[in-house]
């Protein structure tokens, strides 16, 4: 078997794929149906993918409805990775003190490894971003890294995007080129309801080899790419990146930015869903009993608190929060981690209560480019 | 506060392979007051070595039970002794680091951040002839003492070094030993404050309307700018407009910094994470330009 042969496994197969997983000690995640959304859950086999789900997807909407027999006919929901890697609420450390003496517990990372079967290619995208933010760098999160590192990522290519989706845009979809174990694509055709797949990793090619494949033919290559280029010509929307880094970078003081905090809540959901963002508070928390933990809390750029410094918040109005979030996202992000902050997964705009679209943003500053906001001399001039 | 008379023994040294959001534990074993609101913590680790830093970069410092600050080093590294951490009391922990006694226990991790850039002068020699021009504002003369103190002992050899302190007042100027020590070895000490009372002798006015009496030659200079960002925004201006080179200026900046070692996303100043790469930044080019962008 080599990385370069792609394979037919059926549903079975792919109930199979989870079976050898649970048996190698991985706890296996992947797509679920809860609440009404789909959301990374605990899978046991194939019965628990949202097979039969359609979603519908657009500025503030998101509703699920029925399919056909197809398990990954839909997009990413509210849901993302980055919670497996980077806890919402996660203890650092736990102290206690008792006659003024101070003992520390770490807390270690659990050690069962997590197998993730049914990542889209955006969201391994965000999570190699994830990678550049604490896997790298002079201060690697170490438990970020043991969890990445003994992951098992089957990615599912998209052959249904929503009418939020971008991913091709930012060049991290439909299709999914590395960074995976196993790489699927779902097809349903008249030659049946299969995947094809490929091995990315030798770790890949010996789980894939463990369970029922036949060689893949012409014409189930020729099915995926069909279904690879629909997916990219049914994208719900699209943003311009050819100079967007530098066009948001001198349009500082643009007016879009007042006007969109006239629509923004700052209620934080778009940073909360990102599957990129990383912000966090560092927060001690003390008991009676003497006890003290540090912990990690997922923040927003949104919250008045995040920019706080002696004396006040630094950006005190909702139009200088947005503007960081978004030049942050689709501009200093390249400066910071030599990437784009957002893989065009659509999230932000799905789940933002009053419909704000990054792409329509983007594209009314892309319109009036260089335009100035009219300032009103303020008592705090500070000339 | 932990206050701890007790014998703190081995117990307290954090698991082998703690965790880099995991502190040190150190002892405030002397404290300054040095203004109504200011005080130098002197620190000792209870456990092993002390912390090696360059002069300008910060520790983050927990007052345990409350939370945890970016503090700078203002011990200078050539001077030994306890690791020195100025503080003003501006919120709850810097509240509970202010109100330290000796014998308390404190948490340290660092050291973090860049630094003024200085050892490669002293150490190679005084190779780098230029003035140096240091602008303090308040506070901002703690994390500047110990590029102070290596720049004075530099000049013995022939180098001029020029040092602007402002205040809002009189009680704001820390560190008055320090000062007369530098200008009994040759620096040229100036001060001034906002809003002078009936005791003060020396300037009234902003530091920026020091910069042209003090002496230096503009474009041979090198400058050092720490203190309120409005404070560091005009006097960078202004030795721009002297003639200073606005590569030449460093500035110390500060934002929100709840870890670092850039995993928290607070201190963000547009494509700067100012713990990682801060908080000495150069002023020429794109800090200059965000310097002047209003983040309100």
């Amino acid at each position: 078997m080599t990385f370069a042969e792609s394979f037919v496994v059926d549903v079975d197969g792919l109930d199979a794929l989870v079976q050898v997983l649970i048996q190698r000690g991985y706890e296996t995640k992947g797509p679920t149906v809860h609440d009404g959304a789909v959301v990374p859950g605990p899978i046991t086999g194939v019965r628990e993918f949202p097979r039969g789900v359609r979603d519908e997807q657009a500025p503030g909407r998101y509703r699920l409805g029925k399919g056909d027999e197809r398990l990954f006919a839909w997009a990413v929901g509210p849901g993302s990775w980055k919670a497996d890697f980077f806890p919402a609420n996660q203890v650092e450390w736990r102290a206690h003190t008792s006659e003024g003496a101070l003992s520390f517990a770490e807390v270690g990372t659990a050690s069962t490894p997590l197998a993730i079967i049914g990542a889209r290619p955006c969201e391994l995208a965000a999570i190699e971003v994830f990678d550049r933010v604490l896997g790298e760098g002079a201060h690697p999160d170490p438990r970020y890294v043991t969890r990445r590192d003994t992951c098992f990522m089957v990615v599912v290519e998209c052959a249904v995007p929503a009418g939020t989706c971008f991913c091709s845009s930012m060049g991290t979809g439909p299709d999914v080129k590395s960074g995976f174990d196993i790489a699927l694509s779902e097809l349903s055709d008249a030659d049946g309801h299969r995947f094809l797949a490929r091995a990315g990793s030798s770790h890949g090619a010996d789980v894939l080899a463990a369970i029922p494949h036949a060689l893949a033919s012409e014409l189930d290559l020729r099915a995926r790419l069909e279904s690879l280029e629909h997916a990219e010509a049914s994208m719900g929307r699209h943003l311009e990146t050819e100079g967007l880094a530098e066009l948001l970078a001198r349009n500082i003081e643009h007016p879009r930015w007042s006007d969109v905090a006239e629509r923004c809540l700052s209620c934080a959901n778009c940073t909360m869903v990102c599957p990129t963002c990383f912000c966090s508070d560092v927060l001690d928390i003390s008991e009676l009993s003497g006890a003290l933990e540090r912990r990690r809390v997922w923040s927003s750029c949104f919250d008045l608190d995040h920019s706080y410094l002696h004396g006040g918040a630094v950006r005190s109005s909702t139009s200088s929060r947005y503007r960081q979030w978004m030049t942050h996202k689709l501009s200093t992000w390249w400066d910071q981690f030599d990437t784009s902050g957002c893989v065009g997964c659509g999230r932000c705009v799905t789940w933002c209560p009053v419909s704000i679209d990054i792409t329509e943003e983007v594209e009314a500053i892309v319109r009036t480019d260089g335009a100035a906001r009219v300032t009103v001399p303020t008592s705090r001039s500070d000339s | 506060m932990v206050t701890s008379e007790h014998s703190v023994a081995s117990k307290d040294v954090p698991s082998p392979g703690a965790g880099p959001l995991t502190p040190l534990t150190h002892r405030v074993v002397r404290r300054v007051q040095e203004t109504s609101d200011v005080a130098t913590l002197f620190l000792e680790p209870l456990v092993g070595d002390r912390l090696v830093f360059r002069p300008g970069q910060f520790n983050m410092l927990s007052a345990f039970g409350v939370g945890e600050v970016a503090i700078s080093v203002s011990s200078a590294p050539g001077e030994g002794g306890p690791l020195r951490h100025t503080v003003r009391d501006v919120g709850a922990v810097s509240h509970a680091l202010v109100r330290c006694e000796v014998g308390d226990v404190i948490g340290v991790r660092g050291p973090f951040g860049t630094d003024w850039q200085v050892t490669s002068d002293v150490e190679g020699g005084t190779s780098d002839t230029r003035d140096v021009v240091v602008v303090a504002g308040g506070i901002g003369l703690a994390p500047l003492r110990g590029a102070l103190y290596e720049f004075v002992a530099a000049a013995r050899g022939g180098g001029r070094v020029f040092i602007l302190v402002g205040g809002r007042n009189p009680d704001q100027i820390i560190f008055h030993d320090d000062l007369a020590a530098w200008e009994r070895d040759g620096a040229t000490v100036m001060l001034s404050v906002d809003q002078s009372t009936p005791q003060w002798r020396g300037r009234v006015g902003l530091v920026t309307t020091m910069l042209g009496d003090a002496g230096f030659d503009p474009r041979n200079s090198r400058a050092l700018l720490c203190g309120p960002e409005i404070m560091m925004r005009f006097t960078a201006r202004a030795l721009v407009d002297m003639g200073v080179d606005p590569a030449a200026i460093l500035v110390s900046l500060e934002r929100n910094m709840q870890c670092g070692i850039g995993w928290c996303g607070h201190c963000q100043l547009g494509p700067l994470i100012i713990c990682r790469d801060g908080p000495v930044v150069p002023y020429g080019g794109v800090v200059e330009r965000l310097l002047a962008e209003r983040e309100r």
